[in-house]
């Protein structure tokens, strides 16, 4: 059962999803097969698909780690901004450290800065009982007037008209793989898909994982059990918080080289549409992170191949695709008319 | 520079940029007060901006554009309570996704209906509103300050959000009642885009409301679910969104890496971003406590189970 609910709610997603491109005068098998072939098309496509699917596994990960202690993550979208300006500033900034340190230098102060702006939530809610909805959706708006404060007035790279950071020093550039022709593929990539394995090791089978899930699963019964509940979520913000700040490594030491201002389309968002799919299990967002990377890739060819249908289109399915599988009450019915049938 | 008219310009712009603002937060206090978390707000005035800019392109009216942008934000809210109240889903992730579903559907339409997926093509001056939508909203404020003082439709909504085991018990439909609230909170939210399409601007822009729905749940949230509290709250955003377009057009001094630390945190305080930024610290202050204390409906959140 567990698996057939998401696969069920993919399924449903890409089919309305379709559907909508016949209304607009497209051939819906046509979209489909751009969907889902651009993704492996070529060695460039591949890795162009891995590039999408990092940052959506990761945030997936930051998403589903808050929701384990029963939180809910809307700003990893801020947490990401402030690490990929965190990596993108010490990159600029502190040129001399030699290699091999420095991008594991960046990818720290990634990490922290995701962390402490996740972990701003976690403190308030558990010190003060600030809603994390509510303040993770703030700092969002924080974390991008920030961003932009820095990329306009104190880094703000002197060669372009874009608003973007000074690039980082060669010091801190992950090479990319030849194998993916120009695709921005490095060693960071393969950091989301290890990162994913680490956070299932940590939540079910270490002890502070297991609070966390305890406290998600039943706060009461968790404190008698004499675990803090402040402390777990405020540890837990600042993880999962530390996890989409990790997405500023691949964007900037990999990718663009510097921070651009609004170089996220919204993968703190779509993260909750990868954590919810694969039902918050790190070893199945790894999947549903792939999947939406394909639909990015695709979404991106859609404009060049038909007429009327834009990337747009993955915003749709993306949404779909969260509908199906929240609708509790849906799939409670379904199954139980089934049961009279039978 | 001339301070008066500065300051003239700047107080005009802030009761403009706060009328979007005064439609979405008493959308989203109906919906709210009944006990349904609307963090769709965004999707909602997104829809309603781009309905109400193409009706009234298509049909230079536009009072059927504010129309069109109001039942077009109702549209979005029969899903969202579909969904949350038939259902029974989870409203926070609902409510994301009816605003991702609307970012991605509005350029879709566009591109049907105008051949481009950015934006409407412009209104001109006689066919847009200069001040109509801002005085509804205004007016508004006041009736439905009234409607949950005086009548009992207005204390149906309350008890739902607070106690709907309550208001079922003394034979009001706790369902019915959040229908009512989510769909009068789509109307609202649909004409605070729609003020923002035809009002404020020429037509329809991509992702115009740019966190303008998020504004109004934080202005919402520091009014303490009440509709005049919530539309000063509104006012006061208002004006730093004014401020911060204004002060967009000086250019600061750009410092460079000699200067002290002093200067630099001083600079950040006094930039655009700062200003525009100030709304969702005063939130978060406020959510926290630390500021003021505001109290959201006890059932704020949970879905309510007939028959228990």
């Amino acid at each position: 059962m567990n698996i057939i609910r998401p696969i069920a709610a993919t399924i449903i997603g890409l089919f309305l999803g379709l559907l909508v491109t016949y209304f607009a005068g497209e051939n819906p098998l046509n979209v489909f097969l751009i969907f889902t072939t651009s993704g492996f098309g070529s060695a460039y496509d591949i890795g162009m698909t891995l590039t999408y699917s990092m940052p959506l596994i990761l945030t997936g990960l930051s998403v589903s780690m808050a929701f384990k202690s029963g939180l809910f993550n809307i700003g990893a979208e801020g947490q990401l901004t402030m690490g990929a300006l965190a990596a993108a500033s010490v990159g600029a900034l502190f040129t001399s450290i030699p290699p091999f340190i420095a991008p594991i230098f960046a990818g720290i102060c990634a990490i922290l800065a995701g962390g402490i702006w996740g972990g701003i939530a976690g403190y308030l809610k558990a010190k003060r009982g600030a809603h994390e909805v509510i303040t993770t959706i703030m700092l969002n708006f924080v974390a991008a007037g920030i961003a932009s404060y820095v990329t306009v007035y104190l880094l703000k790279d002197p060669n372009t008209q874009n608003p973007q950071t000074i690039p980082i020093s060669p010091n801190y550039k992950l090479e990319s793989f030849a194998f993916f022709d120009s695709a921005p593929v490095s060693s960071a990539l393969f950091l989301s898909i290890i990162v994913a394995i680490l956070v299932w090791i940590f939540l079910y089978r270490t002890p502070l994982g297991y609070e966390i899930r305890a406290v998600g699963s039943n706060e009461s019964a968790a404190s008698t059990a004499c675990i803090s509940i402040s402390k777990t979520q405020i540890l837990n913000m600042f993880i999962a918080g530390s996890l989409a700040g990790l997405v500023g490594v691949g964007e900037v030491l990999s990718r663009s080289e510097c921070f651009k201002l609004d170089f996220s389309p919204g993968y703190g968002f779509t993260g909750i549409a990868v954590a919810f799919l694969a039902r918050g299990n790190p070893i199945a967002i790894i999947f549903s992170g792939l999947l939406f990377g394909v639909l990015q890739k695709g979404a991106s060819d859609l404009e060049i191949f038909t007429h009327n249908v834009t990337s747009d289109l993955s915003l749709v399915l993306q949404a779909l695709i969260i509908l199906a599988v929240s609708a509790d009450g849906l799939w409670e019915k379904f199954i139980s008319a089934k049961k009279v049938k039978l | 520079m001339d301070w008066i008219n500065l300051a003239i310009s700047i107080s005009g712009a802030t009761i403009r940029m706060s009328a979007p603002l005064i439609f979405a937060a008493l959308g989203g206090l109906f919906s709210e007060r009944s006990g349904i978390i609307n963090i769709a707000l965004e999707g909602k005035m997104l829809a309603g901006a781009f309905a109400a800019a193409a009706v009234t392109t298509l049909t230079q009216n536009p009072y059927l554009g504010l129309l069109a942008g109001g039942l077009a934000g109702m549209l979005m809210s029969i899903l969202y309570g579909v969904f949350v109240i038939n259902f029974k889903a989870n409203q926070i992730v609902v409510g994301t996704a009816i605003t991702i579903l609307a970012t991605g559907t509005v350029p879709f339409f566009s591109q049907i209906l105008f051949q481009n997926t950015g934006s409407t093509p412009e209104i001109p001056i006689g066919s847009r509103f200069i001040y109509t939508p801002i005085m509804i909203a205004w007016a508004l404020v006041i009736l439905i300050w009234c409607l949950f003082k005086f009548t009992p439709y207005g204390m149906w909504h309350k008890f739902a959000g607070e106690h709907p085991d309550a208001l079922q018990t003394s034979g009001v439909d706790v369902i019915r009642t959040r229908w009512s609230g989510v769909l009068v909170s789509g109307f609202l939210a649909g004409l605070g885009g729609a003020t923002l399409s035809i009002c404020l601007s020429s037509g329809y822009t991509r992702n115009m409301t740019a966190g303008r729905g998020y504004m109004a749940l934080a202005a919402l949230i520091v009014g303490g679910w009440k509709p005049i509290t919530a539309a000063l709250a509104c006012l006061a955003f208002g004006f730093f969104d004014a401020l911060g377009i204004t002060l967009q057009g000086f250019q600061m001094p750009k410092p460079d890496f000699t200067i002290d630390l002093f200067n630099q945190i001083w600079n950040f305080f006094v930039s655009a971003q700062f200003i525009q930024i100030i709304p969702y610290i005063l939130t978060i202050v406020v959510v926290a406590g630390f500021v003021g204390k505001s109290r959201p409906p006890k059932a704020l959140g949970q879905p309510y189970l007939r028959n228990r």
